[in-house]
């Protein structure tokens, strides 16, 4: 059933101005872009499922945004979320994504043999490797929206698909809520546990609901493939593991991920997918790709170089803590990924890591020999 | 490219409705009548059967926990309030938050007024948990707020540091804050400042909006203890209740800082009188002075609060309907509240009691917040009677204690009137 706001058409009875959200302190891209004529304009409407304008900004509304950081301040609820709402969600699309337009196509790439090289970045810097997307199965409500009927048909779904994997993919599934203590500390140890989200932006979007219900962590046995079945998204898929070999990541990210998508299909649920949008996730900053491809990687001397962060722009690249977003580099190490998720393909994507991640390498080690670099800070790509 | 909705829509005449849109692609931005949308709806009811989104409450202790079985889910589950409120709505906090393995809490909020009789299957066996046993089926509630009833509400000063009552009021026509929309909430606001503004005397005051505060003035409020701020306990958030924070959420107190009003925090609005020293009596009646006196303002402008006689005054928490009061002392009692026949006394009373910072802190040095533990099933004068003989007979106690003297432990009193 629907979380909040289900009584939208009951609010048409108070004018725009009583029911238009004060965002005059706030700073995300919903806050942008929605004016009160916008406001009045898409309040009647609503989605096959039920979800609102309202339930759309819930979360832009409760979180008015740091003045340095640009959130998005909304959520799809399902798949037309995006259609029914595109007055508001397009603009917020193109702000976020490099002025991508409401005509533009999405390419998907997920051939991993269309990657150049990327199986040799140096290990004594590159301490390890790691891709992740998002995926939605068609015919359910995204998280902010999904009853418990239908997680716990997601989960049942994607253990289905997931369980029948062999090979380099053979694995197990871990439900949140019945996992043993054992269980719970080794999926801790190895960093592969997620928790009930605490973020305000991702609870004042009702994803934390009913946890840990229809929740759980699967992974194979080498521990080199890991889903995570519906926290943020219905499904999170990584392949990672130590060292700088993200061509292997990579392959065994694309390969896994088709054998899972053909699986789904086959039960007639395949994923959200158009050729605008690309693969349709909760949060507009992760369509397209949905794809977070990187490394941590040790860069003491680059990253103190006044030009760095200039540097990462260039590149199309931009660096987090070791801990992920919004953390702090440990010891000159740093979480270097892919800026881009809309527009460009995952084969692209990676491969401007793989590029970027080369030459800052090599930045790193002149640094290191106290030569100049000013000749290798590369054009804006 | 098939979706989910065209597999919804299979059912309907889909070349009219999207011929209508004029779609070349599937959909693109349009209204839905009510008739698609209520399609869509019977299909996930078909496709979601109650038992398939039956929580799971195996690891839960609270009130609705209990009292939820598969059947009563499964009769409510797709019925709403007028205003669309639904049971998930309701119970939502309760499933979010297991609860304690020793503090039950309830485990379900109302989103209007309505949500206590549409899903009262599941709202009666929980108010009976809650409150002793008592049957709104069958039961009524007295309501009384005549302060001049009131005897011996003047404690010694030694031991009661300060002095308070509170209660919340709803506006009625207007959602609780659960559920309620932005403009349900500023209404609230207007009709709540507007009566405000018609108090006189010692009750003159104003009102400060969350928003618009200077830093100065909140500064000010904080250091007086009077500014709430936005709910971080999940027992709120998960109810939806800190939402749009802080629109139309604030503060009003009158010149003398005794009388106080919250608007929009856990209820429509909270009040609050208080003093330090310890004279119940006078804060009493200025707490039912001033509840008459903004009752008749409201209705001067076709306004009401919510009320009936078999909840009394109806607020968003189950835990707070009848009465909604909570009467209280600061008091030291060194040696008694050590003593380990204090909790049973307390018992007796039906007193309760908490730390100085309020529900579920713990009580610094040797003082203690004392307050009625009933709310439903006696009125206002009952239970601050209640509280004035209960707190007297503990300050007793404490002195005989000092004295070397032996104590008594109180017969049990009645949760209700007899």
């Amino acid at each position: 059933m629907p979380f909040g706001n289900t009584h939208n058409n009951f609010k048409l009875n108070y004018k725009v101005e009583e029911e238009y959200p004060d965002l005059s302190k706030h700073n995300n891209h919903m806050a942008k872009v929605l004016t009160k004529e916008l406001y009045g304009k898409l309040r009647d409407k609503q989605t096959p499922n039920g979800f609102t304008l309202d339930d759309v900004i819930q979360t832009g509304v409760d979180n008015p945004g740091h003045p340095f950081i640009m959130t998005v301040g909304c959520v799809a609820g399902d798949e037309e979320s995006y259609e029914v709402f595109k007055d508001l969600l397009d603009p917020i699309i193109s702000d976020r994504h490099n002025g991508y337009k409401a005509t533009d196509k999405h390419k998907t790439d997920l051939n991993f043999e269309n990657l150049k090289g990327g199986d040799d970045l140096d290990p004594a810097y590159v301490l390890s490797s790691r891709v992740r997307t998002g995926r939605s199965i068609k015919g359910f409500t995204l998280p902010p929206h999904s009853s418990r009927g239908e997680r716990r048909g997601i989960e049942k779904l994607s253990v289905e698909a997931l369980t029948s994997l062999d090979g380099e993919f053979k694995g197990k599934y871990y439900p949140l809520k019945s996992m043993t203590d054992a269980e719970q500390e080794q999926l801790i140890n190895d960093h592969f546990l997620f928790d009930k989200p605490v973020s305000p932006l991702l609870t004042c979007a009702g994803m934390a609901r009913d946890w840990p219900d229809g929740r759980g962590i699967w992974h194979n046995d080498s521990k080199t493939f890991l889903v995570w079945v519906n926290e943020e998204d219905h499904l999170r898929v990584i392949s990672m593991q130590q060292g700088g070999n993200m061509r292997e990541v990579f392959r065994r990210f694309c390969v896994g991920l088709q054998k899972i998508e053909e699986i789904f299909k086959k039960h007639n649920h395949g994923f959200m997918w158009n050729e605008h949008l690309g693969y349709i996730l909760t949060c507009p900053s992760n369509l397209g790709t949905g794809l977070r491809g990187g490394v941590h990687v040790k860069l003491p001397k680059l990253s103190t170089h006044p030009k760095f962060d200039e540097i990462l722009t260039r590149l199309r690249l931009q660096k987090r803590g070791t801990g992920g977003v919004d953390t702090a580099s440990v010891g000159g190490v740093f979480d270097i990924s892919n800026a881009d998720r809309l527009g460009s393909s995952e084969v692209a994507q990676v491969q401007m890591v793989v590029d970027g991640v080369k030459l800052m390498v090599e930045m790193e080690k002149k640094l290191e020999k106290g030569e100049a670099i000013d000749s290798m800070i590369p054009a804006q790509k | 490219m098939a979706n989910s909705f065209t597999r919804i829509m299979s059912g309907r005449n889909t070349a009219v409705i999207l011929a209508s849109i004029g779609a070349g692609t599937l959909v693109s931005g349009y209204v839905l009548s009510d008739n698609t949308a209520a399609a869509a709806a019977a299909e996930r009811t078909r496709l979601y059967p109650p038992s398939a989104d039956f929580p799971d409450l195996r690891k839960h202790n609270n009130c609705m926990a209990a009292a939820l079985t598969p059947t009563i889910y499964g009769r409510l589950r797709d019925k709403t309030t007028p205003s669309n409120w639904t049971l998930d709505q309701c119970i939502q906090t309760g499933v979010d938050n297991p609860g304690h393995p020793f503090i039950k809490t309830v485990g379900m909020v109302a989103g209007d007024e309505e949500s206590y009789e549409v899903f009262a299957e599941l709202f009666d066996p929980v108010i009976k948990d809650r409150h002793n046993g008592y049957d709104p089926r069958t039961m009524k509630h007295p309501t009384d707020l005549d302060a001049s009833k009131i005897t011996s509400g003047m404690f010694d000063e030694r031991y009661v540091l300060s002095t308070r009552v509170r209660t919340g009021r709803s506006i009625r026509g207007l959602s609780l804050p659960p559920a309620c929309s932005r403009s349900e909430r500023r209404e609230v606001e207007r009709v709540v400042v507007t009566a405000l503004a018609g108090l006189k005397g010692d009750l003159t005051g104003r009102y400060y909006s969350l928003g618009e505060m200077s830093d100065r003035e909140q500064k000010q409020l904080i250091d007086e203890h009077f500014l709430f701020d936005k709910p971080v306990s999940p027992l709120l958030t998960a109810a939806g209740m800190a939402r749009d924070w802080p629109d139309a959420r604030g503060i009003w107190h009158n010149n003398e800082k005794n009388f106080l009003i919250w608007i929009n925090e856990e209820d429509h609005t909270r009040i609050i009188s208080m003093e330090k020293g310890g004279n119940m009596k006078r804060v009493f009646e200025r707490f039912c002075r001033g509840l008459k006196q903004v009752e008749h303002l409201i209705q001067e402008r076709g306004w009401e609060f919510m009320w009936n006689d078999r909840l009394g005054y109806i607020l968003t928490c189950p835990s707070n309907l009848g009465t909604g009061l909570r009467a209280g002392v600061h008091i030291r009692l060194p040696i008694l509240s050590r003593d380990p026949r204090f909790k049973k006394i307390l018992d007796n009373l039906r007193l309760q009691k908490r730390g100085t910072g309020g529900v579920d802190t713990a009580a610094t040095g040797d003082t203690v917040d004392i307050s009625n533990l009933d709310r439903l099933g006696k009125s206002e004068v009952d239970l601050v009677q209640l509280v004035i003989d209960g707190v007297n007979y503990l300050i007793e106690c404490e002195k005989r204690l000092e004295r070397g003297q032996d104590i008594k432990i109180p017969s049990p009193i009645s949760p209700f009137r007899k």
